[in-house]
């Protein structure tokens, strides 16, 4: 029964999150007649897919033992920047390609935080707080500050709304959810099998251990901080696509969302742990709080209450966890000795 | 060895200096195939930085090492892996989050420069590994479950994966038992048939004589002794490595018989812990308990300090019952505890220390106000300094700064300066070095003969030898046998432990 019990918990915590979102999913039918419908469904997986992207971007620092929150910063200069050139040059490469472009540029931009990061040995939380407000502040300054409206996208954004699914009521799935989805695959398939993967589980498990087996911890992070970058700029171009308008005010302050949603999501604030499963299941939690305590009929001032609190419970469950995981190994030493 | 082997690795004249302060000093030395090669000295002499140097972890200021004829000035992490240095640290180095099997194969997936992670490949080769060196271990489990003497052997499988030369093992034997170390050295001379060069860093001089044919003894980042270990016996090494003669015959004398019971636990148990434990401890005496780990030794101690409570029995501290059950109750009763992890458990590390001297007394420094009463404090703090003799510049030098005696004495100086009348050590000088080792254990037998009762966790057998006036052993929760003044010797000790 309790090898049952921990196995549902899951590694990260998996099982008891799902428990969560079932809690408040009927709690909130109950509270409202309005929410448990096909539209409230389809309006959690559209508001869940740009916050998905960053959130394993998040993760990937998260595991690596790091915490970004330059990562709207950079979604946002990578977006406005790609979608501001190519309406300056009167030329639209196709979405396929806007997406390159973003991409390249975020990369770079997570480039110059790794370099600083890995290179100086510095606190992550710190760096990539300084490096949220030069991006944004570069961006305001030479790239632009005035918002793009749907008439002045470039045609491959703007015709890029294509509904999957269409249901009586409005509600739509948009196609993004492919290539959100298949990212969120290829995160979880790179954690599990490549060493690139493993290399960030064990920096974050003990970077001086990393470096005494021979794991080239600078490159690694460097690489890792790239790839994050490029993670944001993907995240970045979905939100224009979604949103139909790139505003360079837009994005930078919804960090602690995404961060409440990776803790959630059983990652460890402290490095080596987390899952893109638990990732998924934490951003789904917290928009579904995000989007439906109006429904419920609680202001939405409480929004941002609610989502702190969030955080903080899912660093006591992991907190807690971590309690039990030290005392376990001295009950196992007993049995042996018994 | 008739010809002369080439040495598969040597280093010369290595010069390292952190902070202007010698680390190593000229040290050169050279490792044959198939030899196991000691080096031993005490904390601070410089065999860490050595260690980390042939690693490719730290570099040399000057001074050369050739691995199989290739000469460098350094190295990297992964330049000594490759060339076949393998090093098993002596905190592990391992990945508390990962699993056994990929902390084993970690380090051959990297050398093998490989992209791709395969879990039945990493399970394949850990399994080979373990099963090779005939060992069991869960290969799933997290190695944050695991027991100490399980991640050690965790540490040897990885770093023998690959197709070591060269193996240092970094004090391996501090955390395992006897049957353990039996069984490491089996290994150990197993690995010398194959060639490969191990060189042990240990400061257990049995041991040191036991296993290895050559013997290198730094002191001070100096080279002081290099040769046969034959012709050397356990006290000639000691004598190297401090400087001077080291004394190991018992030092105590038979405790008064009208001294005074402080401490009378009867019947005392808690499950899958002890069983059933009773014993007197008078004032003035040192008590010694000892078995094997995982025996219940730890355990008792932590019930009578209220870690882990006791389910029935009586303590009774200067004939007064006391119920324990939390360390505040064992402090109010008198009761101090040095805990076996004293790095993590019994120190601020970087607070200063007179800070720490303080940190569990600072209660008792309250004035009428409510305030500390800084004065008192700074006399303790200046008293304690003395007394126990620390090797620091001053008393605000941070902790962290210290060698592993001296920040023995600091936690000893923290529970001196709450007065008890019964302290509990628990392997008080595990990772220390002889010099200090002495000095510890001379400050015991004071403050026993100004009539506190120390009771001392240890498996050291030497040092219970020449410091307990009696000692009980401890097998499987139960006290199953008990040696008082002449009776005391190591063989007999080493005999009931395993029972």
């Amino acid at each position: 029964m309790r090898e049952l019990m921990w196995r549902l918990r899951g590694a990260n915590n998996e099982g008891l999150l799902v428990a969560v979102i079932l809690i408040v999913v009927v709690a909130m039918s109950l509270a409202s007649p309005a929410f448990f419908t096909a539209n409230t469904f389809f309006a959690l997986v559209r508001s869940s897919m740009v916050p998905l992207i960053f959130a394993l971007g998040v993760l990937l620092v998260m595991i690596s033992g790091g915490i970004d929150v330059s990562f709207p910063a950079i979604a946002i200069f990578a977006a406005y920047t790609t979608v501001k050139w190519s309406m300056d040059a009167s030329f639209d490469p196709g979405l396929v390609v806007i997406f390159v472009v973003a991409m390249v540029v975020g990369g770079l931009l997570g480039l110059l935080n790794g370099v600083v990061i890995a290179r100086f040995r510095l606190p992550t939380l710190i760096v990539t707080l300084g490096t949220q407000t030069i991006y944004k502040g570069i961006l305001l300054t030479y790239v632009g500050s005035v918002y793009i409206s749907a008439s002045d996208l470039p045609a491959s954004i703007t015709g890029a709304d294509v509904h999957l699914v269409d249901i009586a009521g409005g509600g739509y799935l948009h196609f993004m959810i492919i290539p959100v989805l298949l990212v969120a695959l290829l995160i979880a398939w790179m954690l599990k099998y490549t060493v690139f993967g493993r290399s960030i589980f064990a920096i974050g498990g003990d970077t001086e251990a990393a470096r005494r087996v021979g794991i080239k911890v600078v490159r690694t992070q460097v690489w890792l901080y790239v790839l994050v970058g490029a993670l944001a700029a993907f995240g970045g171009i979905i939100y224009v696509v979604l949103g139909k308008n790139a505003n360079p005010q837009s994005l930078v302050g919804t960090e602690l969302d995404i961060i409440a949603a990776v803790v959630l999501g059983g990652a460890s604030i402290f490095g080596g742990r987390g899952s893109v499963m638990g990732t998924v299941l934490g951003v789904v939690l917290v928009q579904l709080i995000n989007n439906n305590l109006v429904l419920v009929g609680i202001p939405s001032t409480w929004q941002r209450a609610a989502v702190g609190l969030l955080l903080i419970f899912g660093v006591t469950v992991q907190a807690l966890g971590a309690m039990r995981a030290r005392r376990r190994p001295v009950a196992l030493a007993k049995e042996v000795s018994a | 060895m008739a010809q002369v082997a080439q040495p598969v690795l040597e280093v010369r004249d290595i010069v390292k200096t952190y902070g202007g302060v010698h680390a190593l000093n000229g040290v050169s030395l050279s490792l044959l195939p198939g030899e196991v090669h000691c080096l031993a000295g005490e904390n601070g002499s410089g065999k860490s930085t050595l260690i980390k140097i042939i690693s490719g972890v730290e570099k040399p200021d000057s001074g050369k090492i050739s691995i199989s004829d290739q000469e460098r000035t350094h190295l990297t992490p992964s330049e000594a892996i490759v060339s076949g240095v393998q090093v098993i640290y002596q905190d592990f180095s391992l990945f508390p989050n990962l699993s056994a099997a990929e902390n084993i194969a970690m380090l051959s997936e990297l050398a093998e420069r490989r992209k791709l992670s395969s879990r039945t490949r990493i399970r394949e080769v850990a399994r080979r590994i373990v099963e090779d060196l005939g060992l069991s271990i869960d290969l799933d489990a997290d190695v944050a479950t695991l027991s100490v003497a399980d991640r050690q052997l965790i540490a040897i499988c990885r770093a023998l994966v690959g197709e070591a030369k060269v193996l240092i093992m970094d004090e391996p034997t501090t955390a395992l038992t006897h049957t353990e170390v039996d069984r490491l050295f089996i290994i150990v001379r197993r690995l010398q048939e194959r060639g490969v060069a191990v060189m042990f860093v240990s400061h257990k001089l049995d041991e040191v004589l036991q296993i290895s044919q050559r013997l290198t003894v730094l002191r001070n980042g100096e080279v002081i002794e290099s040769g046969v270990a034959s012709d050397y016996t356990g006290r000639s090494i000691a004598k190297a490595m401090t400087g001077r003669e080291v004394n190991d015959a018992r030092l105590v004398d038979a405790v008064p018989e009208d001294a005074p019971v402080l401490l009378k636990v009867s019947e005392l148990t808690r499950e899958g812990g002890f069983d059933r434990v009773s014993f007197e401890l008078r004032s003035g005496e040192i008590l010694g308990i000892t078995g094997l780990l995982g025996s219940g030794r730890s355990e008792i101690a932590e019930a009578i300090f209220g870690i882990n409570p006791a389910q029935s029995g009586t303590i009774a501290v200067d004939g007064e019952v006391h119920r324990i059950g939390s360390i505040r109750d064992a402090v109010k009763a008198g009761i101090g505890y040095v805990p076996e992890d004293r790095l993590t458990q019994g120190l601020f590390l970087d607070q200063s220390i007179a800070d720490n001297m303080v940190a569990a007394s600072l209660d008792s420094y309250r004035s009428r106000t409510g305030l500390l009463d800084r004065g008192r404090i700074r006399t303790s703090i200046a008293e304690l300094f003395a007394r126990l003799r620390i090797a620091a510049p001053n008393v605000a030098a941070m902790v962290r700064s210290l060698s592993g005696g001296n920040a023995q004495r600091v936690v000893l100086a923290k529970w001196l300066d709450r007065r008890p009348h019964i302290l509990i050590l628990n392997g008080p000088t595990v990772g220390v070095d002889i010099g200090s080792k002495e000095e510890i254990l001379a400050i015991l037998r004071e403050q026993a003969a100004e009539g506190i009762g120390v009771i001392v966790i240890s498996d050291d057998i030497p040092e219970l030898v020449s410091s307990c006036h009696r000692i009980l052993i401890v097998h499987e929760g139960r006290v199953v046998s008990e040696l008082i003044g002449d009776e005391i010797d190591a063989e007999k000790i080493q005999l009931r432990m395993a029972a």
